[in-house]
């Protein structure tokens, strides 16, 4: 015993941290993560390059669906203008007629599907939970890697393919899918009511299968890695609240995913094989369909019982990287821990008997509504513990506001505001005239398409050092936290009342109705902030890979004085993230300013163990 | 070319961008890091501050901006029962979530600024409070407690359909009292793209329907004429007519994707589903023409309706409710417009006997191949014909000057689908015709009574004649 604990103080001296010897040591040579370029670089195992790959596929995809967005904004704020300048890029879908080139309804439904698609699976959960689950896993963990190193590389793998098919099906001479992310039958699975539901619907099919099996390999891998591959010392207790998040995260996807696939299954058996899972009594086409005995509306159960979870799959993430860049640059422990893990659990339980809020108006019992009511007004409550704490969180600190930090306080806004507006939605009596018009749009893309992003920025430029060990540059940070912040409060504010007054979403022009037909100022508002805030994203981009090369390196291990595990890792961390042997934990991972009495010190990494004296606040404690 | 400009500036832009950067990192340096530091987090602090005024200031701004264009604000009245519940339950919603936005983002950004960095700050140890967070999840679920019993009631009535003790009628009754058990089924069916819009006609009665009996020259809606119910139902597709005051049952269909079946100044909303009809009820509460005389009083109502054309209607004049589509249903998903007419009692009435001849089997069926009841008098054509008789009759007796007689119902024209000419022109008939008799209101009460009377009685006999008819052929099969 005595030997052990001399080794063991042989060790603190070494690497700063007292750890564990795995014999990692015994296999470094004969790497097998990093031998040459392609290993390294493309198929690599390692699972922190497999984050950037996660991170820069998702950036691309972010600014294709972004730029789509800013086409059909144009469509929507100037409808009279001449598209025919973006005649080269979209060829026939744009018509020219008098020399004024518009753009093709059908193709506009095609780009609002697809934009849509892209931002929610493409981006805000592969680009997300993708990055930072496999960057912040392993690191915050201790752990070598993820638990299988191979499926994790599938994992990635199989999004790019993924990612390639849905490409694909924008070249096509009917045009990609375009019933809308949703893809309702009988519209998504009959050619006849819609050009985009002919091989564009095949193809979004089959990517969306491939993305799913994408999710599961990452899912699974995650899961086995948080229960498996802790260090010594890190109990679920003290485990970040980032990994709390990425972990039921995990959880929501490997239940809900395979949920959506078999929808999806069906919609390929009603579409190719002639069952009828989902038709029942359609003319179309000049023709009475033989399938009959369907239910759309069975599509929709399975679809929102992905759907719903699959918004907490997006903001949970979001959540976890919040709380940790807040606390950090608070200087104060995140408020409410045990509250805010419980607050996770709570959402991420009750996200599964929620789903059919989003069928209030579909043709269900309305007497089945009254429950689902009950039940997602009951989500409001852990997502208002959540914010609290995140506000006290900041009181009394010692805040900087560096990029990260003011995403982190952005995302909370965003989140609050957004948040707000579902209570009404959730109320199935408002949901009446709420219900698939701009009010609902402005309360998804606030609460889950913005306030995803800027934890998704938060994490970006927190944790770039440990990605690239230079800094993004601060100032550009700065710039496009503000320019994006007013920016998307300029573009969805407006559309609550737009909303209010019942223009419908998902409307090519707002000319035909009367009662639409008034926003004419405020769609040309919203496209012109929309094109600027696209702009600062651009900012964002042009900092992001030129901090890559030129940025300012980073010269201490733990830059922001953290307590996290990842900076205990050398700046350049090859694979197997720690030279020697792992750390080993010794508290909790908020240990910020601790000036109880019992000590004072600006920060204690987790490495740290607790000295006899000192009160610890860990799960020991605090009950 | 453009391209080419599109790269250069694209090009031009990013390398400004890394200057920019680059610039404020060589000033720093000159300042000294960690003085840069701790000004640009000063800065931040105070823009912090500053967005937050900005942000608070403009939400209420634009709140009051836009009242006067959302439903159930300035002028928007709305304009059914349930509605106003609704709208109730919205606006104690928006009073405690506009509390909590105000708090907690003032207490996010102020926190933000008062507690900014400073070298000689600690921050404080406050890692949990046990007392502050049972508080604050107590009243969170309260609240929403609150609320879900308030919305529930409101959804409960909202969505409640009719009674098993309510009875369908066609006519409408002018007596407040009769109304009550009674209500008006209509259908909609959504189609790519439009509505196809159904009145039950005097039996009150929707006929059955085959969706492998469509057809679009001949049969749009797949109408069962075995059905005798389907003999009086009227098919239009430009406008729906409502009564007002009526309860109103919609049921609501699709022929081919979902629709949505959307009145947005009557907070109705419900799906139109193939193979599963749903249907939502609700109750009108002002005319169209009401609605409008209500808009006059507001200037910006005042405006011509078309800018290009400032002699045209005024915008009140124009108004009219709108039934929208509101699940995406294809290209033309945007499209599918429809007037809905709200019209009082008496005029609802008269609407329905002015368009009885119009009946979509009698204009397309009727003594066409195919027809099941071929050879048969049926009671509608018996009372058309009577009503053409006594109009006649009038019409001479109008050669004679006869200063009371006014038109009762629009000459019978045999035109074939109702068309939006012939339909504002029985509009302003029925008008002149109420207002001929100013004094004479009951009168056209006394008349509709009348009909009613008739009618019931009528539907009684064609529904026991309709059953022989059915009987004939088959026994004759045999
Ligand atoms: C207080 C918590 C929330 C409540 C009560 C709530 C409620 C609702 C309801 C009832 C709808 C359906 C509205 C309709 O279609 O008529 C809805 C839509 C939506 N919500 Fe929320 N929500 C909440 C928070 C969130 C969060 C945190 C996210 C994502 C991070 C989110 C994302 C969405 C999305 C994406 C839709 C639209 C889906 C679509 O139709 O395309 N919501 N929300
Ligand atoms: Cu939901
Ligand atoms: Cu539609």
């Amino acid at each position: 015993m005595a030997d052990l604990k001399h080794n063991e103080g042989l060790l603190v001296e070494e690497y700063g941290y007292e750890a564990i010897e795995d014999g990692f040591h015994d296999h470094h040579h004969g790497d097998k993560y990093q031998s040459g370029f392609i290993t390294h670089y493309i198929f690599s195992q390692d699972h922190k390059m497999i984050a950037k790959q996660f991170l820069i596929t998702g950036m691309f995809w972010g600014i294709i669906g972004g730029l789509m967005s800013l086409v059909f904004r144009m469509q929507l704020g100037f409808p009279d203008s001449d598209m025919s300048w973006l005649q080269p890029i979209l060829r026939g879908w744009i018509s020219i007629d008098n020399g004024v080139g518009t753009l093709d309804p059908q193709f506009y439904y095609a780009l609002v599907t697809m934009h849509g698609t892209i931002l929610v699976f493409f981006v805000l959960t592969a680009g997300l939970s993708g990055t930072f689950s496999n960057l912040l896993i392993p690191l915050q963990l201790g752990a070598r890697d993820m638990a299988s190193p191979l499926l994790n590389m599938m994992s990635y793998w199989f999004f790019f393919l993924s990612g390639a098919i849905m490409f694909a099906s924008l070249f096509l001479s009917t045009g990609p899918f375009s019933g809308g992310w949703t893809a309702y039958p009988p519209l998504s699975a009959l050619p006849q009511a819609s050009s985009g539901s002919a091989g564009g619907m095949t193809l979004w099919l089959l990517s969306l299968v491939f993305f799913v099996v994408s999710v599961l390999l990452g899912g699974i891998n995650y899961i086995t890695t948080v229960l498996n591959l802790r260090t010594k010392g890190m109990s679920l207790w003290r485990m970040p609240l980032t990994i709390w998040a990425f972990f039921v995260t995990a959880i929501l996807g490997l239940l809900s995913f395979p949920v959506l696939v078999s929808g999806f299954l069906l919609v390929m058996c009603d579409r190719g094989l002639g069952t009828s899972f989902f038709l029942d009594q359609i003319y179309i086409g000049g023709q009475a369909l033989e399938q009959v005995g369907g239910s759309p509306i069975l599509y929709q159960h399975l679809f929102w019982f992905l759907g719903h979870p699959e918004v907490y799959i997006i903001i949970l993430p979001a959540m976890g990287l919040v709380s940790e860049v807040l606390s950090v640059n608070a200087r104060k422990p995140i408020f409410g821990y045990h509250a805010m893990v419980l607050s996770i659990l709570a959402i991420g339980f009750l996200s599964f008997i929620v789903w059919a809020h989003h069928m209030f108006m579909a043709g269900v019992n309305p007497f089945i509504s009254n429950i689902f009511v009950i039940f997602t007004l009951i989500i409001a409550v852990p997502s208002a513990v959540k914010v609290f704490n995140w506000i006290s969180t900041l009181y009394k600190g010692n805040i900087r506001f560096n990029s990260g930090m003011l995403f982190a306080i952005g995302f909370v806004s965003l989140f609050i505001s957004g948040g707000l507006t579902g209570i009404f939605l959730g109320n199935s009596a408002i949901d009446i005239p709420m219900h698939d018009t701009y009010f609902v749009v402005a309360h998804f893309h606030i609460v889950m398409g913005v306030a995803a992003f800027f934890g998704m920025f938060a994490g970006v430029y927190h944790w770039f050092p440990k990605m690239y060990g230079r800094f993004m540059n601060d100032t550009l940070g700065k710039l496009h936290f503000w320019g994006t912040l007013i920016g998307a409060y300029a573009v969805f504010w407006p559309m609550h009342y737009m909303g209010m007054a019942g223009v419908p979403r998902r409307y090519y022009s707002f000319a035909t109705f009367d009662f639409s037909n008034q926003f004419d100022l405020t769609n040309q508002f919203i496209t012109i902030a929309a094109i600027i805030t696209f702009g600062f994203q651009i900012l964002f981009v042009v900092n992001f890979f030129y901090s890559i090369f030129y940025g300012k390196k980073q010269k201490q291990k733990n830059p922001y004085g953290a307590t996290t595990l990842e900076w205990t890792t050398p700046i350049d961390a090859g694979h197997g993230n720690w030279p020697g042997g792992i750390p080993t934990v010794h508290r909790w991972a908020y240990d910020y300013g601790k000036n109880d009495g019992t000590m004072d010190r600006e920060f204690i990494p987790q490495t740290e163990p607790v000295s006899p004296e000192e009160k610890e606040y860990d799960d020991k404690h605090l009950h | 070319m453009m391209y080419l400009i599109g790269i250069l500036i694209t090009i031009f832009l990013v390398v400004i961008i890394v200057q920019i950067g680059k610039v404020n990192e060589l000033t720093a340096r000159l300042r000294g890091e960690k003085q840069a530091a701790q000004d640009g987090n000063d800065w931040n602090a105070k823009l912090m501050l500053l967005f937050m005024v900005a942000f608070l200031v403009g939400s209420v701004w634009s709140a009051i901006y836009y009242k006067d264009y959302m439903l159930g604000y300035g002028p928007n009245l709305l304009a059914s029962e349930h509605a106003v519940g609704i709208q109730f339950a919205f606006n104690i919603t928006l009073f405690f979530t506009g509390i909590v936005f105000v708090i907690t983002q003032i207490l996010l950004f102020v926190f933000s600024y008062m507690y900014r960095y400073r070298e000689d700050r600690k921050a404080e140890f406050i890692s949990h409070d046990n007392k502050l967070e049972i508080v604050w999840t107590a009243i969170p679920a309260f609240v929403m407690a609150l609320l879900v019993v308030l919305g529930l009631v409101e959804w409960n009535k909202s969505m409640a359909d009719v009674g098993e003790n309510e009875k369908p009628v066609g006519y409408v009754s002018l007596e407040e009292s009769d109304r009550e058990d009674t209500y008006l089924e209509i259908e909609a069916t959504g189609k790519q793209f439009g509505w196809i819009l159904r009145h039950p006609g005097k039996d009150g009665k929707l006929g059955e329907k085959d969706y492998t009996l469509i057809d679009d020259a001949t049969n749009e809606l797949g109408l069962v004429f075995d059905d005798p119910k389907n003999i009086d139902d009227i098919v239009i597709s430009d406008e729906l007519v409502l009564p007002v005051g009526q309860k109103i049952r919609a049921r609501i269909t699709s022929r081919d994707v979902l629709h949505n079946f959307d009145i947005p100044h009557f907070y109705v909303k419900m799906d139109a589903i193939p193979g599963i009809p749903t249907h939502f009820v609700f109750t009108p509460t002002m005319t169209t023409e009401s609605y409008r005389d209500h808009l006059s009083q507001f200037p910006e109502w005042n405006v011509p309706a078309d800018p290009d054309d400032p002699e045209g209607p005024k915008r009140w004049e124009a108004f009219e409710y709108e039934l929208a589509c509101a699940e995406l249903c294809g290209k033309g998903h945007y499209s599918m417009r429809r007037i809905v007419r709200v019209v009082t009692l008496e005029e609802y009435n008269e609407w329905l006997t002015k368009n009885e001849e119009k009946s979509f089997y009698l204009t397309n069926v009727r003594g066409k191949l195919g027809d099941p009841f071929i050879n048969k008098k049926l009671s509608i054509e018996e009372r058309i014909d009577r009503r053409n008789k006594e109009k006649d009759a009038e019409k001479k007796k109008d050669d004679a000057p006869a200063p009371d007689a006014a038109p009762s119902t629009t000459p019978a024209t045999p035109e074939t689908p109702t068309t939006p000419e012939t339909n504002t022109e029985g509009n302003t008939l029925n008008n002149s015709s109420s207002s001929e008799n100013s004094n004479g209101t009951t009168t056209i009460g006394g008349e509709v009574k009348n009909i009613i009377e008739k009618a019931t009685e009528e539907v009684k006999k064609e529904g026991e004649e309709a059953k022989g008819l059915i009987d004939t052929p088959k026994d004759g099969g045999h």
